[in-house]
C-alpha cells in the first residue's frame, strides 16, 4: 500500500518533469499534445517512457530532440538511475529508440545518422519562433492593458516582473517567455529591455506594430500546425465504420487506443 | 460546375488529385503501409462525418468512383491527377502516370495528368522526362522532394541535378512545376519542412510556374515570405481547405494571410482527393467568409470574384485552358451517369 502511494507520487513528479519537454516545432509540452502514451515508476528508481508522434512520418529530426529531452528531464529527477524512452510507430523509431538508450550524447548519436552535421541551425530557427509566439501573447496582453507603444518598448526587466498577467495563456506564457529571453541572454539583469528582438535588438515605439505583424504570422502557422498534430494524433489508429445511422469513427486496433483520458484524470 | 445558390456557374478546376493504389497488395513494405494509413488519418481527422470513407474504399477506389467523386457528385469541371510514384514503398508505385493516363483516357477533355521524375535517377531522369512529354504531351509535373531513393531520404529543388531536370522542362514547355511541401522527411540534418529551396528555384526559373502545394504548411509564415517576393510562385491549398470544417477561425487566418502575402490571382483550390472530395469542399468555400475581425487587420476579403478566380480561373490561366471554349466543350459532353 505504501509502496502504491510513493509509486503514485513519483510517478505525479515523472509527468511533471515531462512537461518540460516540448514539441519544438509547435512550442507545446508533449504532454499537453498527448504524444505521451506511459511514463512508469518501476522499484522506485527506474523509469520507463513510451512516447508516440501523431504520424509515421513525423520530422526524425523532431523526434530525436524531444526522445533526448525526455531523457534529460527525467535523469535530472535525482531519486532515477535507470531510463528507457521508447518511440513508438515511426519511421525512424529503431535508431532513435537505439540512440536515446544507448548513454552516448546527442550530438554523437545524431551526427552517427547525418554524416557528421548537428541540429543548431534547426533548433536555433524554432527557439527564434518560439520565442516570437511567446513575445506576442506579452505584447497583446500589455497593449490591452493600457499600455502606450513606448511603454511596452522601453519595460525593464525588472518592471515586466512586476506585471500581473490575466488570462490562462498569459499566465502561461508569461514565465516561459522569461525563461527563453534569459536562456538566450537577451536579458540578464533588471534594468535590462524586456522586449528585445532575437536579434537582441530594441524595438522602436514605431516599429511596434510591424514588429506584431510579423509575430502575427509567425502564431497563427504554429497554431494551425499545433490544430493539426493534435486532430492527426486523436485520430490515428482509427477507422471508420459504415452502419446503419451513417459512417462513424471507431478505434480499431485493441490496447492501441491513446490513453489521453487517463493522464488527464491523473493530472 | 459549381452552381451557386443565386444560380451561378462557377468554373472549377481541382489543382491537385490523385489515382493511387495503396491497397495491401501493392504494399512493398511497412513505409507502404504507413503511408496510406497517414493519408487515412488526414481523411477521418478533418472530413465532416458524413463524408467519411472505409479504408478499403480509401486504399483503392475505382475509375468509376473517381469519375463519379468529382464530377458527378463533385462540382469539378476538370481535375489535375498528380503523379506520386514511391517506388520504395510500393510494388507497382503509388500512382503512376501510366495508370492515371489509362483512366484518364475515357474522358480527356476533363482530365490533365501530371508527370514526375526524380533528379537523383541523373540521366534517367532526363531520357524519363523526353518519354513523358513524348508519351503523354505533359504539361505539368509533381516533385516530392521527401521521396526515398535507395539510400537518400531526400533531395532538395535546387540541386544541380534537379536544375537540369528543371532546364529540360523549360525547353519542353513542361510549365507547371508542383511542388510538395507539406509534411515531408528529407536528411536529417536540415529543416525537413524548409522552404528555401523554392525561393532558388523560383528565381533561377523564372519561365516556369512554380505551385506550392499545401501552401508550405507546416512552414507556411516562411512560405508567404518567398511568396510575396517571387512572382511565379503561387499556393495550392490542398490540406488547408479542409480546415474550412474542423477549424474555420484558423482556415480563415491562413486564407487572411495568403490573401494578404500571395495575392487572389496565386492561390488554387486543390480537393487532394481521395483524401476529400471536392463536393463539400467546394460548398463550404463557396460559404464562407473571413470573420470581420481577421478581415480588416490584414484588410483583405474573400468576395465572390476572388473565390471564381481561386476555385478555377487562376489554375485555368497557368494551364493555358480557355474557360468559354472549355464550357463550351463540356456542355456538349455532360457528365454520364455509368448504368449499375
Amino acid at each position: 500500500m505504501l509502496t502504491d502511494i510513493i509509486k503514485a507520487d513519483l510517478e505525479c513528479e515523472l509527468w511533471e518533469s515531462l512537461e518540460a519537454v516540448t514539441d519544438p516545432e509547435l512550442d507545446e509540452p508533449i504532454t499537453d499534445m498527448g504524444f505521451v502514451e506511459r511514463a512508469e515508476v518501476i522499484g522506485s528508481k527506474r523509469v520507463e517512457v513510451e512516447f508516440r508522434l501523431p504520424t509515421y512520418w513525423c520530422s526524425p529530426n523532431f523526434a530525436f530532440l524531444m526522445a533526448f529531452g525526455i531523457r534529460a528531464e527525467v535523469c535530472a529527477l535525482p531519486w532515477v538511475q535507470e531510463v528507457q524512452v521508447t518511440l513508438n510507430d515511426h519511421c525512424f523509431g529503431d535508431e532513435v529508440n537505439e540512440g536515446v538508450n544507448s548513454g552516448k550524447p546527442f550530438e554523437e548519436v545524431f551526427a552517427q545518422y547525418c554524416d557528421g552535421a548537428n541540429l543548431a541551425e534547426v533548433v536555433d530557427t524554432f527557439r527564434a519562433k518560439a520565442f516570437d509566439r511567446r513575445q506576442e501573447v506579452m505584447l497583446l496582453a500589455l497593449q490591452a492593458q493600457g499600455m502606450t507603444e513606448a511603454e511596452i518598448v522601453s519595460l525593464t526587466l525588472a518592471a515586466f516582473d512586476r506585471i500581473t498577467m490575466h488570462g490562462e495563456e498569459e499566465e502561461r506564457q508569461k514565465p516561459r517567455y522569461r525563461d527563453l529571453l534569459l536562456d538566450q541572454g537577451l536579458a540578464e539583469n533588471p534594468e535590462d529591455l524586456a522586449f528585445p528582438t532575437w536579434d537582441g535588438q530594441a524595438i522602436e515605439a514605431q516599429e511596434l506594430a510591424t514588429h506584431l505583424v510579423r509575430l502575427k504570422g509567425t502564431r497563427i502557422n504554429m497554431e494551425f500546425n499545433g490544430a493539426l498534430c493534435r486532430g492527426l494524433a486523436t485520430t490515428r489508429y482509427k477507422e471508420v465504420e459504415i452502419g446503419p445511422e451513417g459512417p462513424t469513427l471507431v478505434d480499431f486496433i485493441a490496447g492501441r487506443v491513446p490513453p489521453r483520458e487517463d493522464h488527464a484524470t491523473r493530472r | 460546375m459549381y452552381k451557386t445558390p443565386d444560380g451561378k456557374e462557377i468554373f472549377v478546376l481541382d489543382g491537385h488529385t490523385h489515382f493511387w493504389d495503396g491497397s495491401p497488395e501493392n504494399q512493398a513494405n511497412v513505409h507502404g503501409k504507413q503511408f496510406i494509413e497517414c493519408f487515412y488519418a488526414y481523411h477521418t481527422n478533418l472530413s465532416p462525418q458524413e463524408e467519411l470513407w472505409e479504408k478499403p474504399r480509401f486504399e483503392k477506389y475505382s475509375e468509376d468512383d473517381i469519375y463519379r467523386d468529382l464530377f458527378v457528385d463533385g462540382p469539378d469541371d476538370m481535375a489535375i491527377i498528380q503523379s506520386t510514384y514511391l517506388r520504395d514503398f510500393y510494388k507497382n508505385g503509388f500512382s503512376s502516370i501510366e495508370r492515371s493516363s489509362s483512366m484518364a483516357s475515357r474522358h480527356p477533355e476533363r482530365f490533365i495528368v501530371n508527370g514526375s521524375f526524380d533528379p537523383r535517377d541523373g540521366e534517367k531522369a532526363l531520357e524519363y522526362i523526353h518519354y513523358m512529354k513524348e508519351e503523354f504531351d505533359i504539361t505539368g509535373v509533381k516533385m516530392y522532394t521527401a521521396e526515398w531513393n535507395g539510400n537518400s531520404k531526400g533531395w532538395a529543388l535546387n540541386d544541380p541535378d534537379a536544375y537540369k531536370c528543371f532546364e529540360l522542362c523549360e525547353k519542353l514547355g513542361i510549365k507547371n512545376i508542383h511542388v510538395h511541401k507539406g509534411p515531408t522527411i528529407i536528411p536529417l540534418s536540415k529543416d525537413a519542412f524548409s522552404v528555401d529551396d523554392v525561393d532558388y528555384a523560383a528565381t533561377d526559373f523564372q519561365n516556369l510556374n512554380w505551385i506550392v502545394e499545401h501552401c508550405g504548411l507546416p512552414r507556411l509564415d516562411d512560405f508567404c515570405w518567398i511568396a510575396v517576393q517571387e512572382t511565379n510562385v503561387y499556393a495550392g491549398l490542398a490540406v488547408a481547405l479542409p480546415f474550412i470544417h474542423a477549424r474555420p477561425r484558423y482556415f480563415a487566418e491562413v486564407m487572411a494571410e495568403l490573401l494578404f502575402w500571395v495575392g487572389e490571382d496565386k492561390i488554387l483550390f486543390g480537393s487532394d482527393y481521395a483524401i476529400w472530395t471536392p463536393k463539400w469542399l467546394v460548398e463550404k468555400f463557396w460559404n464562407f467568409q473571413i470573420p470581420d475581425d481577421i478581415a480588416e487587420e490584414r484588410g483583405v476579403q474573400l468576395t465572390d470574384e476572388i473565390k471564381e478566380k481561386i476555385l478555377g480561373l487562376n489554375a485555368a490561366r497557368i494551364y493555358g485552358i480557355d474557360v468559354e471554349a472549355k464550357k463550351a466543350q463540356l456542355a456538349g459532353a455532360p457528365v454520364q451517369i455509368a448504368a449499375e
